[in-house]
Formats: C-alpha cells, structure tokens, sequence
C-alpha cells in the first residue's frame, strides 16, 4: 500500500506545473474559453453536446477535473445542480468553491422564463430562468466579455492577451452575427414545435414562435397522449420544424412528424453536436442553415 | 423763312439725334455694368453651388458614420440588454427578510409494506446475529429524513439531518446526521466533524434513499448494521490527478455497532480509506476503493467484547449510451467484506432471553467474510430493472456459526415518474440457516421534498 502511495505522490510531483485549468460544464463554454484563452489556458470540458446536462452524475472523473482547476465556468441558474454541488464539495479546491474561481454564464446575463410561482408539479422548472441561453449570440457576447474580464483578474501574466482575444473575438462574432440575422431572415415569424424548452433564446433571435413542447412538462418525457395532442396544432398552425437537441431521444419528434409531415430537425445545440458544430461560429452557422433547409 | 424752319427743323432733328445717340451710349454702359454684375452673380452661385455640394457630400459622409455608430450602439446595446444589471444582484438591501439565508431544507418521505414467508422477528442468518435487517413485516415508515445544509460562512459548510426510522420494531427519532465541513483548506484536503456516516466501501456514505434496492445488502446489514455512522472526524485528501484519488482516515467516538462502549477514552474507532476512479472511454465510469475500519468494542449489539478489524473492497462500473446514465445502461457494483475478531461473546445486556442464543461467556475469535454482486439495467429515464446477489460466510470460532453460509437473490423493478420520485417492487429468496427458506416481497416509495439532492456518483 506504502509503494502504491509513494507511487502517486510522485505522480503528483512530476505534473506539469504552471498551466491556468479551467473546467467548463458544457461544450459551448469550453469553445469561448478556447476563443479567448487559446493556449494560455488548459481547459477541460465536463459533458459532451450528446448528454443531457440536467442529469449529469458527479462521476469522479469529474471530481478530479474540478480538484485541479483554477476556475470553473457553468452555465448556472441551476442547470448542473443535480452535479456541481456535489463536485466542488467533494473535490476540496477552495479557489473554485466560490469568489472569483466560480464563474456562472447566468450571472452575467438576464434570463427569460423567469417562473413567478415554483411548484415541482409544473416540472422541473428553475428558478433563476431559462438556462439555455447559449443559442442566444449577443448573450453569449456578454458572457465573454465578463469571462475575458475573469481570465484577466485570475491569470494576471496573461491579462493583455486576454484583452486582445476579447477584442478579435467580439469584433469577428458581431460580423457574424450580421451575417446570421440577415441569413436567417426567412425565418421570421415561423412556427416551431421543441422537445424541450431550451430554445426560447433562438427563437426569441431569430422571430420564431414556440406552438408546442413534446414534453408535456419540462424534464417529464414525452407521454404518447401529449404527443397525440399535439398532431393537429402542429398541422393546424403551420409549423415548419420540430426541434430537437443532438442528446434527445429522436422517436417522439420522428412520429410527430410522421403523423404531421412537419420535419424534425437535429439541431446541434451546443459545440461538438453535429460535425459542423466545431467552435462556436460553426455552432451557429450549423443551426441556421439546418433551419434554413426545412423552412422552403 | 422757309430756310430758317427747315434749319429749325434740322437742328432739331439734329439735337434729338445726337441726344438720341448720347442716351444710346449711356444705355449701353448700364447694360454692360449690368452684364458684368450678373456674370460676377453667376460665378459666385457656381461656387455656392459647389460650395453647398461639398457640404452635402460632408453630411453625407457623417450620416454614413452616424449611422455606423448607430448599428454598433446597437449591437452594444443588445449586449448590454442582456446582460445582468449587477446593481439590482443583492436582494432585500437592509436584510429586511430575516429567511433569505435559511439553510437548504431537503425531506425525504420513505416507506413500505413487505411481506415475509417467514416471520423477519425471528428468523436469523446462520453465523450472524439479526441485526438491522429488512424492517418489520407489513405496512411501515421507513426512513423519512430532513435534511438541512448550507454554507456557514467562508470557511465551513453545515448539514444536519434527522431521520424517522423503525428499526425491528424500535422506532424514534436520530440524529442521523450532524457535521461541519471545511470549505478553504489548500491542496485538496478537507476536515470533517460531528456525527456522519464513514467514508469507508461505497454504500456506507450513501444514504438509502440512493440505493437500487429496497434494503440493504446483507453484509452491510450482518457487519454495519445497515450503515456505521458514529461521532468523530474525518481528514480527506484528494489527489491532482487526471484520475480521481482519494485517500483519508476517521478517528470515530466507537458507540455505535460494530463498535460500542466509546473506548479509548471516547475514540474507540479508527478508518482509513483510498478510493480511485475515472473514465474508460465517454461511456463507461469506475470507482473503486479499499477501507478498514479498526475498534476496541466494548459490549456490541451482537455482544462481541474485543478488538475487531473490517476491510472492505468496493467497486463500480457504469455503462451507459454516450454517458447518459440516466436513460440506459448498466452498474454493477460489488463489495466485498472481511471481518476480523479477537475476544470474547457474552449476551448483551438488554437481550431478551433466547434458547437460540449462544451460550455466553466464550470466546469470539475468528473471520467472517461477507459479499454482494449488483446489477441494475436502466432501460430508460422511467425504468429500471436489478438483480443482487447477497452472500455470508461465517466461518470458524464464531459463537454463532453453524457451518452454513447464507445466501439470497433478489430482484427488483423501479419506475421513476422524476428525478424526485421512484416506486419499487422487490421479490427476494432468502436462505438463512439450513434448510429453511424466505420469501420476501417488497414495494417502497421513496419522493423527495425541497431542495435539489445532488446525489454521489
């Protein structure tokens, strides 16, 4: 057991020292931090664009992951509460457990859906609002900016370059958002149907309007009597697409657009869900031109 | 005087032709003038004209950049819209809610009807005394809990937890739970003090309301009584790894079963424990680990007198399609007991009087090994299916032994409607003691009150 120990220690020892580390919970924070860190930073990304972030388990990957880290960045408003709480008091790292080390996307921004009455009877609902706001591009500016101040504060040596990468990103991310608004254009004022509620900040972008969810409430899976219910508004209203992200079973949106000749969409939904989806400009532009495909 | 009008007339002709002429000449002087003036009028409209063209131009230009700004603005100001107004973050300035730092308030609501083939009283596994066990037969409460926990300040977290629970028939309330954590000590190390539930196997930790069985294992029932939680303190490690490390040790008060009568002036036990794990792949999770937990007892519930030494080995695995563990796949996890003892056996005090009790009063030195293997299919979100396999090895020098191993397979089925609430049913084969046999059939449900539980892996 002694040689096991002395073994590890040695490990220890021997890692290479001096790298700011950074875990993000999801993809799409891991893609920013590569934005504005490049290889300042060694950022080490929780969760894949195909798992449900809400149900996450506190594996102990992840605990050592959050053990190393100099910060970590999340979405928040309690989108990995069923998670983090549990990594950052098992993994004993104060600089990440609060303060400047606990970076939440949601802090920096205003959230929508914000519930008035909280009752789990609803689903599960959070209190702090919507917590998908990653498909929303001029929040996902807010939180880089707040994050470059936050890599700045932190890792001072590299505060300029920070700064710098701030200000190439933000520079290259409104001209594509130009781009994208004037693209997606023809989306306005089209009807979607989801699967879940995390697309309220695209649609609430690009002017399209949320008729129905497959869940019948957020987080309850699909039922085949709410999916029932849902043929005729779907065919009634118009919809162009039935949106779903890369993680979610396909087979409730498949038969409904079975029963309604309305196409699902697989939209990539964070970094890495499709193969377009490889940074956050692919991310965007993979979202818009699935869309574009389907709304004729 | 004809000569002298036509001289007249002639002169007059004269005159007003050569006035004529003069006014002539006058006329075209102003005419003149006037032609330069308009000339001169003309080229200063040409140059206000151009003049005005330029300063047209310019205000085009600077609508043009005006307007530049305005789209950046814009953008800004959607940026801005949508960032958080950091001056409105405190709420109730003045701290005129006295509720607002109230403690997470978490309630777990459990309970059951079980129905045995033998009477769960009286009935006891060969080698080992009863002990915890699978609660009473019939309807009952099981273990219903608050919970309380928050961050005391910057430097400790508090929990506190009560629990409701029938024990064999000994109801009442605990005190399950009671610790503070540190919160800021460096390197990845961690105190922990007050009462909880050690750090050693895997289940130990958990608390039953995250088990894929309705009770449980056996071994933890025959060497933990279901769960070894004592007062003490607890140093924990955790390694910067890649992979997941962690290493620590307890010193415990020694009241409670395996241990009692608080020896060593009321630090009767001690635990050490390594536990390691990572990922194989983004589909598959391990955690393993090796504990053992040291005590001078003193009287134990099963009435050991002694130092008795348990080690355990843990493992788990989980598969599950792209890591979603919550909508497929599979853990199994095992453990695996050894229980050393050196001293002696004589009744416990409160025991009532039973002709299958050892005789008292003799010596209780020996090894017992337990072990369970588990399986649970997660078909998805919903459903869950499970097999346990549970067995004891009594072995030798042990008062109760009688040269029979117990074994017992269960099944269970658990349907999720949330993450807050499971129903399940259990069907298990028990064979306790030679030759006879129990059929026990369970159903549970266990929902969660409050506070979002951010479960252990």
């Amino acid at each position: 057991m002694l040689k096991v120990y002395v073994c590890l220690l040695l490990l220890v020892a021997t890692r290479i020292a001096g790298a700011f580390e950074v875990f993000a919970c999801e993809p799409e924070w891991g893609a920013l931090l590569k934005e504005l860190g490049g290889d300042n930073l060694q950022v080490a990304v929780g969760t894949s664009a195909l798992q449900d972030v809400h149900v996450i388990e506190a594996k102990p990957s992840l605990i050592a992951k959050v053990r190393r880290a100099d910060l970590i960045v999340c979405s928040g408003a309690d989108l990995e509460i069923g998670w983090l709480p549990q990594l950052i008091r098992q993994a004993g790292n104060p600089k990440v457990a609060s303060g400047p080390g606990y970076f939440l996307a949601s802090d920096q921004i205003t959230t929508l859906e914000k519930p008035t009455s909280l009752d789990r009877s609803e689903g599960d609902i959070h209190p702090q609002g919507n917590p998908h706001f990653q498909l929303d591009p001029y929040r996902v500016l807010a939180v880089a900016k707040a994050l470059a101040a936050r890599l700045a504060e932190l890792d001072t040596a590299h505060a300029a370059d920070y700064q710098k990468r701030l200000a190439d990103f933000s520079t290259r991310w409104q001209a594509a958002i130009k781009a994208w608004e004037a693209k997606a254009a023809p989306l306005k004022g089209r009807k979607v149907v989801v699967h879940h509620l995390s697309w309220i900040y695209l649609e609430q972008w690009l002017g399209m309007e949320q008729i129905g969810a497959l869940e019948p409430k957020p987080g309850v899976p699909p039922t085949s009597g709410h999916l029932a219910s849902l043929v005729d508004l779907t065919k009634n209203s118009h919809a162009f697409a039935i949106l779903r992200a890369a993680y979610q079973d396909p087979k409730p949106g498949d038969w409904l657009a079975e029963q309604t000749g309305v196409p699902a969409v697989t939209l990539p939904f964070t970094v890495g869900g499709d193969d377009k989806a490889k940074d956050l400009f692919g991310l965007f532009d993979s979202t818009i031109d699935k869309l574009l495909a389907v709304a004729k | 005087m004809s000569k002298a009008i036509v001289t007249a007339v002639a002169a007059a002709l004269l005159s007003a032709s050569l006035s004529a002429v003069a006014a002539d000449e006058t006329s075209l002087q102003a005419l003149d003038a006037r032609i330069r003036a308009l000339e001169a009028q003309g080229q200063n409209l040409r140059e206000q004209a151009a003049a005005a063209l330029a300063a047209a131009d310019a205000a085009r230009a600077e609508l043009e950049k005006l307007k530049a700004t305005m789209q950046a603005t814009q953008q800004a100001q959607a940026t801005a819209a949508v960032s958080a107004p950091r001056e409105n973050s405190t709420p109730n300035p003045g701290g005129a809610n006295g509720n607002a730092f109230n403690p997470a308030i978490a309630v777990i609501l459990n309970g059951d009807y079980a129905h045995h083939s033998l009477n769960p009283d009286s009935y006891v596994h060969a080698g080992f005394p009863s002990l915890g066990g699978s609660g009473p037969q019939g309807l009952s409460l099981g273990e219903s809990e608050v919970s309380f926990a928050a961050n005391v300040d910057d430097k400790f977290y508090g929990q506190f937890t009560i629990s409701y629970h029938d024990d064999n028939g000994k109801v009442g309330t605990d005190i399950e739970e009671a610790y503070i954590d540190t919160l800021a000590l460096p390197q990845g190390f961690s105190v922990r003090a007050g009462r909880f539930f050690s750090n050693i196997g895997y289940l130990n930790s958990h608390h039953a309301h995250t088990d894929n069985f309705v009770d449980r294992p056996l071994a933890y029932q025959a060497f933990l009584e279901d769960q070894y939680g004592d007062d003490g303190a607890q140093v924990r490690w955790v390694a910067p790894l890649d992979l997941f490390l962690e290493l620590g040790g307890e010193a415990f008060r020694g009241e409670n079963f395996p241990t009692a009568g608080a020896n060593h002036s009321g630090v009767g036990a001690h635990t050490l424990f390594a536990h390691a794990g990572g990922d194989v792949g983004t589909e598959n999770s391990w955690l393993a680990g090796v504990s053992m937990l040291k005590a001078s007892t003193t009287g134990a519930d099963d009435g050991f007198s002694g130092d008795n030494t348990l080690y355990l080995a843990d493992a788990t695995w989980k598969w599950a399609p792209n890591g979603n563990t919550k909508d497929g796949g599979v853990t199994l996890r095992s453990e695996y007991f050894v229980d050393r003892r050196h001293g002696t056996y004589s009744a416990p005090a409160d025991a009532a009087i039973d002709l299958t009790d050892p005789l008292p009063d003799q010596p209780w030195i020996g090894t017992r090994r337990g072990a369970y293997l588990e399986s649970v299919y997660r078909i998805n979100r919903t459903w869950d299916v499970g097999y346990r396999f549970d067995k004891l090895w009594a072995g030798a020098g042990n008062p109760f032994a009688t040269g029979f191993d117990p074994v017992r397979h269960s099944l269970e089925l658990t349907w999720r409607n949330s993450e807050f609430s499971f129903f399940r049913v259990q069907y298990s084969h028990d064979d306790p003691l030679h030759g006879v046999a129990d059929n026990a059939f369970y159903l549970q449900y266990d929902v969660s009150l409050g506070a979002h539980g951010a479960h252990k892996f």
